[in-house]
């Protein structure tokens, strides 16, 4: 707790302009421009110094919030409301893009499926590619752009109305206030996403193989457990848990470093999402292959 | 009692470009000082670098015996405590209304019930004239009215140190008056050291015990307000009297073809008009660091502009010779 100002006053919310400079520069953000430095070294030294700035920004950011995840009291009220709020831009969109979801995946694998004579497995296939790989993208994609857009918006307006200096002068840590709780809740609504969409996902597949395409009811429950197991759920919602955090952080971080006015908020929020989506899809892949690795699969 | 604010050397820059360096001035403890300069000088990046919003490549800033840049994070927290800032649009927090607001600063740092918080709450209000607005929202109401509400929101734990930044601009000359008003009998009342920033010239001339000008990244001179308004210092006189003639151009900075041309056409400087009075708490009683008008001329041996110092008071531009 004692440690010099610099930790944050120096930093993300009020941080020098080469960092965000450079984020509106390369247009995709702060932590790509990082790790095009630290692969190739293109662009010049002061790009990829400041490129390397922003990425420690912002992890610096996530240090500080996470610290503020654990200091006392923590801010029900907000967390409720943003709970709520983000329930509530994304539920709706997550399950109707379940839905055709679900549906691809059965009718993909029901042709492949009886093509090669194994009917009697559609319903497993098909909730491994629900439950394992669509239900954390759709979550993914619903929690970043639906959530992290709201999120990103929301503390944007907020910096640029000097409303958070506001907050800092009266003596209240906007990281503390503010992103912590949403961190939380997007956890949280990212889960119950999760297992809304795997449901939902899964309903469909089974409306299409067995009322579109005429497969048997049982065998499709049946084959559930022949490749499915509870792993792959509980996978899943580790998943999201992270993607919902993920997203929430990087939603704050961009919001809270927005500048130039309106315009610079909805640079800040088109940033943001660009930059979740491909953290998040890098992350689903980190994930699934650690899980690979760690889990023995079921052979048929 | 206020608090006595020491600058020393402070310089600040963005990404390697200063916005003003080696800026050094002291605040006296309550009293009011004004900063002055054209728009984009930094005045606002001065203001958040005061209270730690900012942190400022070099220099110190002396509150208390304290260097605030050199702070630990909880310390920095702890000496905020000191200040009430006003921001430019009042920085009011949009999802609650009016009274939550002002009473916020009171809910997280004071053990006060809710109902000493309403008689906190309402009495800044009435300071500020807004009661009856408590149940608005922010987007509800006029400019001034946010400004007020801010201000009311910056006064409710007594700071000892206020900053403004720009409180009259976007208001009309009427509101003006009223808020400078406000302003004087504030520090009348509480002490506090005062720190503006403003554009209004009628504000800079009237209201404050000191003036400071930032030009072209330095601070260009900071003192008395009779100092800078009788300074034929060529800045500060075009500055303080909006005058086209001299350094200042519409870029910012005029080029020097431009200055040699000006200075070659022998263009006659307007002589500097008469030094107005400072303006007078509404209850009759002295500011809290009131000078006799005209007594820093006359110990620095300065004439000040004919006609200066009279007038009926809280009136600025009285027509004198006239209607005497
Ligand atoms: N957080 C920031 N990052 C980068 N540049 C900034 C920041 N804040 C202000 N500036 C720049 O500093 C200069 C001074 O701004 P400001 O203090 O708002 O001027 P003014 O004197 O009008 O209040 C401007 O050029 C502005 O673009
Ligand atoms: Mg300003």
């Amino acid at each position: 707790m004692s440690r010099p100002t610099g930790a944050r006053h120096a930093d993300p919310s009020h941080a020098d302009p080469s960092h965000a400079g450079t984020g509106t520069g390369t247009g995709t953000g702060t932590g790509q421009a990082g790790d095009s430095q630290a692969g190739g070294g293109r662009g010049g030294p002061t790009r990829a110094t400041a490129g390397l700035r922003g990425t420690g920004y912002f992890f610096a950011f996530c240090l500080d919030a996470l610290r503020g995840l654990f200091r006392r009291p923590f801010q029900v009220r907000e967390f409720v409301q943003q709970a709520w709020f983000i329930s509530s831009v994304s539920i709706l969109p997550a399950a109707l893009v379940a839905i055709p979801f679900g549906a691809v995946i059965a009718l993909q694998l029901g042709s492949l499926v009886r093509q090669l004579g194994a009917q009697s497995f559609t319903g497993a296939a098909s909730v491994l590619g629900v439950v394992r790989e669509a239900s954390p993208i759709v979550t993914a994609l619903i929690i970043a752009g639906a959530g992290g857009s709201a999120i990103c918006a929301d503390l944007g307006a907020r910096k640029i109305r000097e409303e958070l200096d506001a907050m800092e002068v009266l003596g209240i840590d906007p990281v503390h206030r503010l992103v912590a709780p949403r961190i939380v809740a997007a956890a949280l609504v990212a889960a119950l996403l999760n297992g809304l969409v795997s449901v939902v996902g899964v309903a469909g597949g089974y409306f299409f193989n067995v009322v579109m395409q005429g497969g048997t009811p049982g065998a499709y429950l049946a084959s559930f457990q022949a490749l499915g197991q509870l792993s792959d759920l509980a996978v899943g919602e580790v998943k999201a848990v992270l993607f919902g955090a993920v997203a929430a952080l990087v939603a704050s971080y961009h919001g809270m470093t927005a500048k130039g006015g309106p315009k610079g908020v909805g640079d800040a929020v088109n940033q943001s999402v660009v930059l979740t989506f491909m953290l998040l899809f890098a992350l689903n892949f980190v994930i699934t292959a650690v899980y690979f690795q760690l889990v023995p699969q079921r052979g048929m | 009692m206020g608090v006595e604010v020491r600058v020393e050397g402070l310089t600040k820059s963005f990404g390697g470009q200063p916005v003003w360096s080696d800026v050094s001035l002291t605040l006296p403890a309550g009293e009011i000082s004004v900063l002055l300069g054209p728009s984009g000088t930094g005045k606002s990046v001065f203001l958040k670098t005061l209270v730690g919003l900012l942190k400022p490549d070099r220099g110190a800033i002396w509150i208390e015996g304290q260097d605030l840049p050199r702070l630990s994070e909880r310390a920095l927290y702890e000496v905020r405590k000191l200040f009430g800032v006003l921001f430019q649009d009042g920085a009011l927090f949009g999802s609650m209304n009016i009274y939550d607001n002002v009473a916020f600063p009171l809910r997280e740092h004071t053990r006060k019930s809710e109902s000493e918080v309403r008689a906190v709450v309402h009495e800044k209000l009435e300071m500020v004239g807004l009661l009856g607005a408590e149940r608005k929202l922010p987007g509800e109401i006029s400019g001034g009215m946010r400004k007020r509400a801010g201000l009311a929101r910056a006064l409710v734990l007594d700071p000892r140190i206020i900053l403004f930044d720009e409180p009259d601009s976007g208001l009309d000359p009427v509101r003006t008056a009223y808020l400078n008003q406000l302003i004087i009998d504030l520090n009348q009342q509480t002490g506090a050291t005062f720190l503006i920033v403003t554009h209004d010239i009628n504000t800079a001339r009237t209201v404050p015990d000191n003036i400071g000008l930032i030009y072209h990244g330095h601070l260009a001179m900071f003192g008395p307000r009779e100092m800078l308004l009788s300074s034929t210092e060529p800045v500060v006189r075009q500055f303080l009297n909006a005058q086209r003639i001299g350094p200042i151009g519409m870029a910012e900075e005029k080029d020097s073809d431009e200055l040699r041309a000006e200075a070659e056409a022998g263009v006659e400087l307007p002589p500097l008009p008469p030094i107005p009075l400072q303006l007078a708490p509404s209850d009759g009683r002295p500011r809290a660091a009131e000078q006799p008008p005209g007594r820093w001329c006359e110990e620095h041996g300065v004439t000040p502009p004919a006609g200066s110092f009279r007038g009926v008071q809280g009136s600025v531009w009285q027509p004198t010779e006239a209607l005497r």
